[in-house]
């Protein structure tokens, strides 16, 4: 087979079309970059969905966290807590046991036991809580001129939350969001191997890496490859966020805008 | 099977919950989850200093000198950046345990002629295999074990090295400097000045580093050793009345949720650890948090009882 045959056959193989069997002899180079790279479009899929779901609902947690109100402060210690004080992959089986027996109770819950759905859900949870304790961190920095300028110019409740204090926050907070977002697409690669089933094979990136791992016994070929993709995607990651850093940071002058540079001191 | 710890399990089916519980909770292979907890304490035990170990190395090499060094350095820290820790979990486990089968291969079989790597099979003479074929079960398991403690290390070393690296950086310049009018050499400011003066700097991140240890542990599972994520599996799954004494229907959900409240309570322990650490570290320190207690005792001392 060449390897444009193998493209047409494999390039979405994670997402179930083309060819139904996986090569199972003689692996070549090729087999193995379109195989992993087909699964890339899972990781991908779970870490764009998590991100952008997440960060609505790490907003609001980190509002949540910050009120002086103790019916919402208290949750939301609660939900920040368990899922940042958990490992993920424990988290992922018992989510998924847990979908397995709501399974059993009514048929409403069988997209949940299927890992582009439950995963999905798990890992919005996950880095709702991460990125929520980063926020609610920036939140407390705000330098607290900022507000009294708010204050003098006569905005208050929501006008003053919008115009200064989220803006102001996500600007201090992005550096430490950008981290965690490069984290999340790494801990994508957990799914399959936590109890979520690979549905006729249909796996992410590392899935197919241990396939070929296994199946040749040579990890240095595999292995390298899915580490390829995913500096590759880490540096998408640094340029978007970098973009969306700038972007906030457009009023400052030029010298004192703060590059973002990936230095995970704090990782997750 | 094994005895009973308790006289009156010897008909389970019998029992009201309470007793069916606990002697469903004291069978042997409960106590093998029992224990288990002891192998994921265990690891972190030997690895976190190993890591830390690693770390130290990392990050002198990405500070040396010699290019070629510094280089080597430099990449150890950068593997932590854009790629998958699990991934160089899978890697390493079999990259290892293959290389140390190799080096034992040239040396005991020099005269070996056929390719090592055959197709899919990788071949090394009888007496290279690691451990031998003919070895004890416990001798497999130790040396899975080892496997996984020093996948760990390196692993976390690299993290451990950034940490360290930037610590090292965030030492004042200035107190080098001093060090060096003083007739220091580079190795003696090393040593007695800059490497004293790091750990505050260091101890955000190494702290950090712990809980994302703890945190990873359960990965021991994908490494083959039979962990706490294993027993629960294997524990939870449903147990037809044929097979066993103490029928269940599926229970993982149950288990995990225990592994869950294990983890817990585990980092909760840790951070609470970690804060007084912290705290300790900072007295007298020339950083915010140090000027921030002199403060306080400075106020409460001052102010009548």
């Amino acid at each position: 087979m060449s390897c444009l045959e193998t493209l047409q056959a494999y390039a979405f193989r994670s997402l179930g079309y083309g060819e139904r069997l996986l090569p199972r002899s003689d692996f070549t180079l090729c087999d193995q970059f379109v195989l992993i790279g087909s699964g890339m479009l899972w990781n991908i899929y779970f870490g764009v969905l998590a991100i952008v779901t997440g960060f609505v609902f790490a907003n609001a947690l980190a509002v949540a966290k910050n009120s002086s109100r103790g019916w919402l402060r208290r949750p939301a210690n609660g939900f920040i807590f368990v899922f940042r004080g958990s490992p993920l992959f424990i988290q992922f089986f018992f989510a998924y046991f847990l979908f397995l027996s709501l399974k059993s109770v009514s048929p409403v819950f069988n997209l949940l036991s299927s890992a582009w759905m439950g995963a999905l859900i798990v890992l919005f949870l996950n880095t709702s809580a991460y990125s929520a304790e980063i926020f609610y961190g920036a939140l407390r920095s705000i330098p607290k001129g900022d507000i009294e300028a708010a204050d003098a110019y006569g905005l208050s409740g929501w006008a003053r939350f919008r115009r200064v204090i989220w803006p102001t926050t996500m600007r201090l907070a992005w550096p430490a969001y950008t981290n965690e977002a490069i984290f999340l697409f790494h801990a994508t690669t957990l799914v399959f191997f936590s109890g979520f089933p690979a549905w006729r094979q249909q796996g992410d990136a590392l899935y197919y890496a241990n396939y070929f791992a296994d199946k040749t016994f040579n990890p240095f070929v595999p292995y390298p490859i899915l580490a390829f993709y995913f500096i590759l995607l880490t540096l998408v990651i640094i340029t978007v966020f970098g973009a969306v850093n700038s972007y906030l940071n457009r009023h400052l002058p030029q010298e004192r805008r703060q590059k973002i540079r990936f230095k995970p001191q704090v990782i997750r | 099977m094994r005895p009973a710890i308790f006289s009156f399990c010897s008909d389970p089916a019998s029992l009201d919950t309470f007793h069916w519980l606990s002697c469903y909770l004291t069978t042997g292979k409960h106590m093998g989850f029992y224990v288990s907890f002891g192998t994921v304490l265990l690891l972190l035990a030997i690895t976190a200093p190993l890591a830390l170990v690693f770390g130290f190395g990392g990050a002198m090499a990405a500070r040396a000198h010699f290019a070629p060094l510094s280089w080597f350095g430099k990449g150890y820290i950068a593997i932590v950046r854009g790629v998958p820790d699990i991934a160089f979990f899978l890697f390493f486990v079999i990259a290892l345990d293959q290389g140390i089968e190799w080096l034992r291969h040239q040396v005991k079989c020099p005269d070996w002629d056929a390719p090592i790597r055959q197709g899919n099979d990788f071949l090394v003479c009888s007496i290279a295999k690691m451990p031998l074929n003919s070895a004890p079960q416990w001798m497999h398991e130790i040396y899975g074990f080892s496997l996984a403690v020093l996948t760990f290390a390196i692993v976390f070393g690299a993290f451990a090295a950034n940490v360290l690296f930037g610590a090292m950086r965030a030492v004042p310049r200035a107190q080098i400097e001093t060090a060096e009018a003083y007739g220091m050499s580079r190795g003696q400011a090393f040593w007695r000045v800059l490497v004293p003066q790091m750990w505050v700097f260091a101890l955000p991140g190494l702290s950090n580093l712990w809980m994302v240890l703890i945190k990873a542990t359960p990965l021991l599972f994908l490494l083959g050793v039979e962990d706490i994520v294993y027993w629960a599996r294997e524990l939870g799954g449903s147990k037809a009345p044929q097979f066993t004494d103490y029928p269940h229907p599926d229970w993982r959900m149950w288990y995990f949720l225990g592994l869950l409240i294990f983890y817990l309570a585990f980092t909760k322990v840790s951070e609470i650890a970690l804060s007084r650490i912290t705290r300790r570290l900072s007295r007298g320190q020339a950083t915010l948090a140090g000027e921030a207690m002199r403060k306080d005792q400075a106020n409460s001392e001052g102010t009548p009882a």
